[in-house]
């Protein structure tokens, strides 16, 4: 009867995180889809509660409240710039709850299975540890990337692929000697040495990957923590978990896909890290000329004499925390009747999706941002384009010069436009190492300095 | 240097060289621009409209001659032997003359040009290539006179152009039939079609169908295999057959049309003759036909150059003068060409002109260099249209990331290999697990299909709800929480923690962000 309940429940809470995420595929029904999400856990939770044997409600709620309280905390007061610190905090949460359950999984005395039953079991947990530990101390190093405690650029060890497959091979060896072992304690420590060498193995992986190339890794990362949660649910033998890990998964699954296809890059060469090291070379066709520097008040005049603008923000702005006045700019011109819109390329910031939560957070309203498709038609009838911190998502060079190494990449093609404005710091090259012809173009000013102090400065001119 | 802009002297011509608009980007080359007194009154810019742009207004007709350096005009200078009528005397040697000479016709004006040392650049001469689109003042005469085509024809029409279900009864749409889908043509088809006309086209380059239709019109095809794209973009002339053919479509199309544009010509030969006289009579009393060629003849044996006839209730316009008859347009377009013309000729913007003659289009245009006839030029290196018709302009990425065919089999290929994966996991795994399975790979299925819909702009927020019900791993640690062994309960409340933490931050944070989201007013 019970079990009928809860398996009951659980398909109404698989059917709430789907609609939850389903929601997700506008802004209008956004907050609904939240929302059932949080039904759906609500539920979930309370069914299992209500029918399972927990040792005392009082430690669990007592735990479920401290957890929460820290969640709710640093959820209330995260800065929207610090989001993909958060998300890659949240990620080794999930990992390492993986590998604690995988543990206890193991250690319970009483399950007890046989034969295949047994084998498939130790395999559950061994996959559910392994990915668990790399999701876990993975997440931990692209968090210290994202808040700077690590640096951004690829720290590559040497021999770094040899490590990587000694890693793998060892790990499979492990697994075979844990499936057979006949004990707890017998197959105890090939876990344990595998979990350690998951958890080098996550750091290692992640530390090689540089600062651009951070939405795949977040994106790979959340697939890689919905992988960990449905690898449990296999070895707790529960569909609900199965079912919620399988969805994150293949979510994370697609945004990687997204993200490489927007850098038109193999998944497994961002793996595998060092872009930009072993292709400087820079392409054959070296960027070359003056570039025409121009004053806050000039471009504030440019702007305002436009009929049509478009902003390009990139991770500069988010550095910068410039989506306020940016906003605000935007605002202004709107009102003096210039068309303003927003242009966000897939993988500009660190994270899928960055820009639009920032500019929605600086009250930009989301129907005047668009997305590359959308907005590349129209660059040619577009006056003046704003690029704000980005550079490699705006070069030319991934069109015209076959041998760059952005080649294929698509763009925004800012450069078809009448006037081209790019605020930057100073005139280094963009993460790629790659040199942007569009600084050199006749119709490209550069406005230097930083974002927020230029921006603010035009807005003061107009 | 000094620009001098002259009233024009030749009978019904009402355009000025310049409108009062191009002066500002003239003046910043640093030229001074120069106006003889009532040069635009007829297109319907007074003297002060040019005053008030930064030109000076001379003091009468010899002066504005004789101190300007440059003269730009619309028709090429008269020659009369009355002095208070002919221009050609008060050219100075060593001058510049920019207007419309039509050097072929007028082999004598050259030689007299060349005589008299006067530097001349035709505005008729522009290369057809694309670079020199911007100074190409036939096509923006072209435009002018195939809207205005319309307009007269919509006036001597004695019916509304657009369908009408009135009260009084239904009104049957105008049927326009435009030949010669050219830059005149093709302002035709739009301008009927703007007024409601059904519009239909016929051209012997195949290449323009695109161009007719995205105009609005539909483009009539002749069964018959000829190309009909000459050099530089015109037509040329087609074979008997072809010709024959074409003929008999439009004997066919007169008995339907209401409304007859014919645009089509041939460079350097007279216009050909499309509508006969007994195709023009075989149209319902009312029609008008409108003759863009007149002044080489025209397309319609009945056409009388620069008249309107009437034969038999059908209305034939042979006006020559239609870009003159929207004078303050014609005037503006070409001051724009004008203006394009003398940025290509004043790059350093000193205010001097420099003929280049290495540069393509000044080449082209200039047909008198200082005493020598330069006319005609050599032939252009491309043609504005390359035959085989590729309209895209823009290169394509240099490296695609894959063709579809490659994807497509490369996804089935994927497909297969999931299938035998699973084939080979349901054949050595116990049925507990193959029931867990199936769920699985189900729920990937579904993920993919749902997560395909998720708007780009909410990226960040789903990451964050999907953080958030991956903390559905409680339910893992509620369950071993339940255990006998105090190892595992340790473990399994540390879990509950963390993934507590993940539970309510991942959807308080999501709920936080799309908070923000909000539509414009």
């Amino acid at each position: 009867m019970s079990s009928g309940i809860i398996s009951a429940a659980y398909i109404a809470a698989s059917i709430l995180f789907i609609l939850s995420l389903g929601g997700l595929s506008n802004q209008e029904s956004a907050r609904r889809g939240n929302l059932f999400g949080i039904a759906g856990m609500t539920l979930a939770i309370g069914a299992t509660l209500f029918t399972g044997l927990p040792l005392s409600y009082a430690l669990v709620l007592g735990v479920v409240a401290i957890g929460g309280a820290c969640g709710g905390l640093v959820a209330a007061r995260v800065e929207m710039t610090a989001m993909p610190q958060l998300v890659a905090l949240l990620h080794s949460f999930v990992g390492l709850a993986a590998v604690l359950v995988g543990f206890a999984s193991y250690l319970e005395p009483t399950t007890h299975f046989v034969g295949a039953e047994k084998t498939v079991h130790d395999i559950e947990i061994f996959l559910g540890i392994l990915i668990g530990a790399v999701t876990f101390t993975g997440s931990i190093a692209a968090f210290g990337k994202l808040q700077g405690i690590l640096t951004s650029r690829p720290v590559l060890m040497p021999a770094r692929h040899l490590i990587n497959l000694a890693i793998g091979l060892v790990c499979v060896w492990l697994g075979y000697v844990f499936v057979g072992a006949d004990s707890i304690s017998a197959g105890s420590w090939p876990l344990l040495i595998m979990t350690a060498l998951a958890f080098a193995f996550g750091v290692h992986m992640v530390l090689a990957i540089g600062g651009a190339d951070m939405p795949v890794v977040i994106s790979m990362l959340n697939s890689y923590s919905g992988w960990a949660a449905a690898a449990t649910g296999f070895m707790l033998a529960n569909d609900l978990l199965i079912v919620t890990g399988a969805l994150v998964g293949s979510s994370g699954a697609i945004l990687s896909y997204i993200m490489c296809r927007a850098m038109n890059r193999r998944f497994v060469s961002v793996i595998l890290g060092g872009f930009g090291t072993t292709s400087v070379s820079k392409g054959t066709s070296e960027a070359q000329g003056d570039v025409i520097p121009v004053s806050a008040g000039e471009t504030a005049q440019l702007l305002s004499t436009a009929s049509s603008v478009v902003v390009v923000p990139g991770y500069g702005m988010a550095v910068a925390h410039a989506q306020h006045p940016v906003s605000e700019l935007v605002s202004s011109l709107k009102q003096r009747g210039i068309q303003t819109r927003f242009a966000i390329h897939p993988v500009a910031g660190r994270m899928p999706g960055h820009m639009n939560v920032l500019l929605a957070e600086a009250k930009v309203p989301y129907d005047s941002v668009l997305e590359m498709d959308e907005i590349n038609p129209d660059f040619p009838d577009t006056d003046v384009v704003l690029v704000i911190g980005a550079n490699d998502i705006v070069n030319p060079a991934a069109q015209e010069d076959p041998d760059s190494p952005i080649a294929g990449m698509p763009v925004l093609e800012v450069w078809k436009a009448q006037t081209t404005i790019i605020l930057k710091r100073s005139m280094a090259t963009g993460y790629a190492g790659v040199d942007n012809p569009l600084f050199y173009r006749e119709n490209t000013r550069m406005l230097f300095g930083d974002a927020k102090d230029s921006i603010s400065q035009v807005l003061a001119a107009l | 240097m000094i620009i001098g802009i002259p009233v024009e002297c030749a009978a019904g011509e009402r355009r000025v060289a310049l409108a009062p608009s191009s002066i500002p980007q003239i003046t910043q080359l640093g030229f001074e621009v120069q106006i003889e007194s009532g040069a635009g009154t007829a297109a319907g810019f007074a003297d002060q409209d040019y005053l008030d742009q930064g030109a000076t207004i001379a003091t009468n007709r010899e002066a504005l001659w004789g101190d300007s350096d440059i003269i730009i005009k619309i028709r090429p200078p008269l020659q009369s032997s009355d002095p208070s009528f002919g221009e050609f005397q008060l050219l100075g040697r060593g001058k510049s003359l920019i207007c419309l000479v039509g050097p072929a016709q007028n082999p004598t004006l050259l030689a007299d040009l060349a005589n008299a040392g006067v530097t001349t650049l035709a505005m008729d001469a522009v290369p057809r290539i694309s670079r020199a689109q911007k100074l190409d003042t036939l096509s923006s005469m072209a435009n002018i006179a195939g809207y205005r085509a319309i307009v007269e024809a919509a006036h001597h029409f004695g019916r509304f152009f657009t369908g009408q279900v009135t009260a009084a009864g239904k009104v049957p749409p105008a049927k326009v039939l435009v030949i010669g889908a050219g830059v005149a043509g093709l302002a035709a088809i739009g301008a009927a079609n703007a007024m409601g006309a059904i519009v239909r086209a016929f051209d012997t380059r195949p290449e323009v169908k695109e161009q007719v239709e995205s105009m609005g019109a539909q483009f009539l095809m002749l069964d018959f295999n000829e190309d009909g794209a000459g050099e530089g973009g015109y037509a040329k002339v087609m074979s008997e057959e072809f010709i024959a053919a074409e003929m008999k479509l439009f004997a066919e199309q007169a008995r339907e049309v209401d409304i007859i544009v014919t645009t089509a010509l041939i460079p350097g030969k007279p216009a050909p003759k499309l509508i006969l006289a007994e195709t023009a009579r075989s149209m319902r009393a009312g029609s008008v036909i409108v003759d863009l060629a007149a002044e080489q003849g025209g397309n319609c044996e009945l056409t009388r150059p620069g008249e309107v006839c009437k034969t038999d209730g059908i209305t034939i316009i042979g006006y020559t003068d239609l870009p003159s008859r929207m004078a303050a347009q014609s005037s503006q377009l070409y001051g724009n060409n004008i203006s394009n013309l003398l940025a290509e000729l004043c790059p350093e913007k000193d205010g001097r002109v420099n003929v280049n003659m290495e540069d393509e289009v000044i080449r082209g245009m200039t047909v008198v260099n200082a005493s020598e006839v330069t006319w005609p030029p050599p032939p252009p290196r491309l043609s504005a249209k390359p035959r085989p018709a590729t309209p895209e302009q823009t290169p394509s990425p240099a490296k695609p990331v894959q063709s579809k065919a490659s994807s497509a089999a490369s996804s089935f290929g994927g497909l297969a290999f999931v299938v035998l994966a699973i084939l080979g996991v349901g054949a050595v795994a116990p049925p507990s697990f193959m029931s867990h399975f199936t769920v699985f790979v189900l729920a990937i299925f579904v993920g993919w299909q749902v997560i395909w819909n998720v708007t780009p702009a909410l990226h960040t927020p789903l990451m964050s709800v999907t953080n958030a019900i991956s903390g559905i791993i409680v339910i893992g640690a509620l369950l071993q929480m339940g255990s006998s062994s105090i190892l595992v309960i340790i473990l399994a409340t540390i879990a509950l923690l963390l993934a507590s933490i993940n539970v309510f931050g991942g959807f308080w944070v999501t709920q936080r962000m799309l908070q923000m989201f909000h539509k414009g007013s």
